[in-house]
C-alpha cells in the first residue's frame, strides 16, 4: 500500500464512520498505541472536517492489560538496553455513554483489541464500541470483527505486516515481509 | 534460569532505573481514575514479609500489589512462627511452598535478602535490610525529584544531612543519585559519617552552614532505636537539633527538603519545615505507590517488552 492509497483508505474509513453513526455527537476516536494512535489522530482530524463537529479523541496503551505477561524467568537475563514501551493512556472525555471508535493499524489475533476493550471499560461504560483497522490480516483467535477495514490482506502466520507511518517512520506504506527477512 | 531480584541499587543500570521511573509515571493516570486497578498481575502471589516495623513501605507495597490485581499475603515477625524461633531459611522454605512470584522483605540484618533469595524460587525485593540498602526508597526519591525538577537530574546538587552511619536510605540514595549524575554532599557530625565513604564519590561537610547552593536538602531520621543511649554517637538529641536540625532560617530560598519518614519533629526537622507546603515529604509518600507498582511490574514482566504488537 502506497502513501496515496493509505491516505484514500483513511479518508474512506472516516466517511464510513460518519455514515454508520448519523448525527452522533458523542462519537470519540481512540487510537491504540503506537501506530494506532497516529492513525487515530488522522481519522479524527478527517472526521472533524467532514462532520463539521469537534469530536473528542484519545489514546490507549494496553501494556497493563496484555494476556501474555511473562512467566517468571521466561524473559531470562535482563537486557542491557531496555526499551521504554509503556505510553500514556489519555482519554480526555467522559467515556460513559459515548460511541467509541477504536483505531489500530493491523488486526491479527484480536488479543490487542480484547485488551483495549477491557482497558476502555475501566474508564467508563461506553454506549457502543466500534473497530477501525488499516489492515486485517486474518488468523483471529478471538470472536472479534472490525467495523471498518482499510484493506483485507490474507497472510500466512509466518509472514509479517509492516505498517510504516510518517509520524514515526518518515514514510507512509504497508508492506508484507517474510519472517526472518530484512526490516 | 536467573530470576530478577532487587536487593541493592547496584543491581540496576542507569537505563533500568530510568525505565522503572518511566514505568512508574505511566501508572499515574491509573491512580487518578475511578477504577484504580489494572489486571496486569492477576493470579500472581506477592508475600510481604516484614520483620521490622514499617508503615509506608509495607502499606504501599501491599496497595501497589492490589492495584496490579495480584494476591498478597502480609506477614509480620510478631505473631508468626519467627517468635517461636523459626530461622529465616526455614521461613523461606515454608513460604515457597505456596509458590509466590515475589517476596518483599524487610529485615534487621544486612544481607538477609541474599539468604532468602538462595532459599526460594521467588524474586526477592529488598524493602530495607539492616544498615545495608533500601533500594525502593531510593527509586521513589528519584521519582519525586523528577516530578519536581523534570526528567533530567544530571548535575543537580543534593546534600544528605544526618546519621549516614546507620542509614540504609543514605547508602541506596548515594548510589542512585550518583547513577543519575547528581552531585552528592554528606553533612553530619563526624561520629555519624562512616570512614572511607568518600570512595563512593561524595563530598563531606561537618558544618550545616556549608549547605551552599544545594538544590535539595535530604534529611535523615535520627534512628533512636539504633543509637543507643550512652553509645557516644551524640551528646544529646537537643545538641543535635541545635547543630544539625533543619529550620526555615537555615535554608536558602528555593531549596527543597526531603525526608524518608517517619520524622522526628524538633530533632532533625523543625515544625516550620515539617508543616509547610514547600517540602517534598508528602510527594515522596505518594511516589512510593507508583514506583512500587513499577517495581513489581518490571520484576514480573522484565525490563524490556517480551512481545511485539505483532504477536498480540
Amino acid at each position: 500500500m502506497t502513501a496515496a492509497q493509505m491516505s484514500r483508505t483513511v479518508m474512506r474509513i472516516a466517511h464510513e464512520i460518519l455514515e454508520k453513526n448519523p448525527g452522533a455527537e458523542r462519537l470519540a476516536v481512540v487510537g491504540i498505541h503506537t501506530r494506532g494512535a497516529y492513525l487515530g489522530a488522522r481519522v479524527h482530524r478527517l472526521l472533524c472536517e467532514l462532520g463539521g463537529h469537534e469530536y473528542p479523541s484519545g489514546n490507549l496503551d494496553i501494556s497493563f492489560y496484555r494476556d501474555d505477561v511473562a512467566a517468571r524467568g521466561a524473559v531470562g537475563i535482563i537486557p542491557r538496553t531496555p526499551q521504554p514501551v509503556v505510553k500514556d493512556t489519555d482519554l480526555p472525555f467522559d467515556v460513559e455513554g459515548t460511541t467509541v471508535v477504536l483505531v489500530d493499524d493491523v488486526l491479527y489475533t484480536g488479543r490487542t483489541i480484547r485488551a483495549a476493550i477491557e482497558a476502555l471499560f475501566d474508564y467508563g461504560r461506553p454506549a457502543r464500541v466500534q473497530l477501525a483497522v488499516l489492515v486485517d490480516r486474518g488468523h483471529r483467535e478471538l470472536p472479534i470483527r472490525p467495523d471498518y477495514v482499510g484493506k483485507n490482506l490474507p497472510t500466512a502466520p509466518r509472514e509479517r505486516i509492516n505498517v510504516r507511518l510518517e509520524e514515526c517512520d518518515d514514510v507512509d506504506e504497508v508492506g508484507l515481509v517474510q519472517a526472518g527477512e530484512g526490516e | 534460569m536467573p530470576k530478577r531480584d532487587l536487593i541493592s541499587i547496584e543491581d540496576l543500570s542507569r537505563e533500568q532505573v530510568e525505565l522503572l521511573l518511566d514505568t512508574a509515571e505511566s501508572f499515574l493516570p491509573v491512580l487518578e481514575r475511578d477504577i484504580k486497578k489494572v489486571p496486569t498481575l492477576r493470579g500472581r502471589t506477592i508475600v510481604n514479609l516484614f520483620w521490622e516495623a514499617s508503615t509506608r513501605t509495607s502499606s504501599s507495597f501491599d496497595l501497589a500489589a492490589k492495584r496490579l490485581s495480584a494476591d498478597t499475603i502480609a506477614l509480620k515477625a510478631s505473631g508468626s512462627a519467627v517468635e517461636k524461633g523459626e530461622t529465616l531459611k526455614d521461613t523461606a522454605i515454608t513460604l515457597s511452598a505456596y509458590g509466590p512470584d515475589i517476596i518483599v522483605m524487610r529485615h534487621p540484618s544486612a544481607g538477609a535478602c541474599q539468604v532468602l533469595s538462595r532459599n526460594t524460587e521467588a524474586s526477592v525485593i529488598n524493602a530495607g535490610d539492616g544498615k545495608h540498602q533500601h533500594p525502593t526508597q531510593c527509586l521513589l526519591d528519584l521519582f519525586a525529584l523528577r516530578q519536581t525538577f523534570g526528567r533530567d537530574l544530571d548535575g543537580m546538587k543534593v546534600s544528605i544531612v544526618g546519621d549516614i552511619l546507620h542509614s540504609r536510605v543514605a547508602r541506596s540514595d548515594i548510589m542512585g543519585f550518583k547513577l543519575l549524575g547528581m552531585d552528592v554532599t554528606l553533612v553530619g557530625p563526624p561520629t555519624l559519617i562512616p570512614r572511607g565513604i568518600e570512595e563512593m564519590g561524595v563530598k563531606i561537610e561537618y558544618d550545616l552552614a556549608n549547605l551552599g547552593d544545594a538544590d535539595v536538602i535530604y534529611l535523615l531520621r535520627i534512628q533512636k532505636e539504633r543509637i543507643k543511649e550512652g553509645a557516644n554517637f551524640l551528646p544529646s538529641l537537643r545538641e543535635y537539633n541545635r547543630l544539625y536540625g533543619m529550620s526555615r532560617a537555615r535554608l536558602r530560598p528555593g531549596q527543597r527538603v526531603m525526608h524518608p519518614g517517619p520524622i522526628n519533629r524538633g530533632v532533625e526537622i523543625g515544625p516550620d519545615i515539617a508543616d509547610d507546603d514547600e517540602n517534598l515529604i508528602a510527594l515522596q509518600v505518594f511516589s512510593g505507590l507508583a514506583v512500587r507498582m513499577a517495581i513489581l511490574y518490571r520484576t514480573i514482566v522484565g525490563y524490556t517488552d517480551a512481545g511485539s504488537e505483532e504477536v498480540l
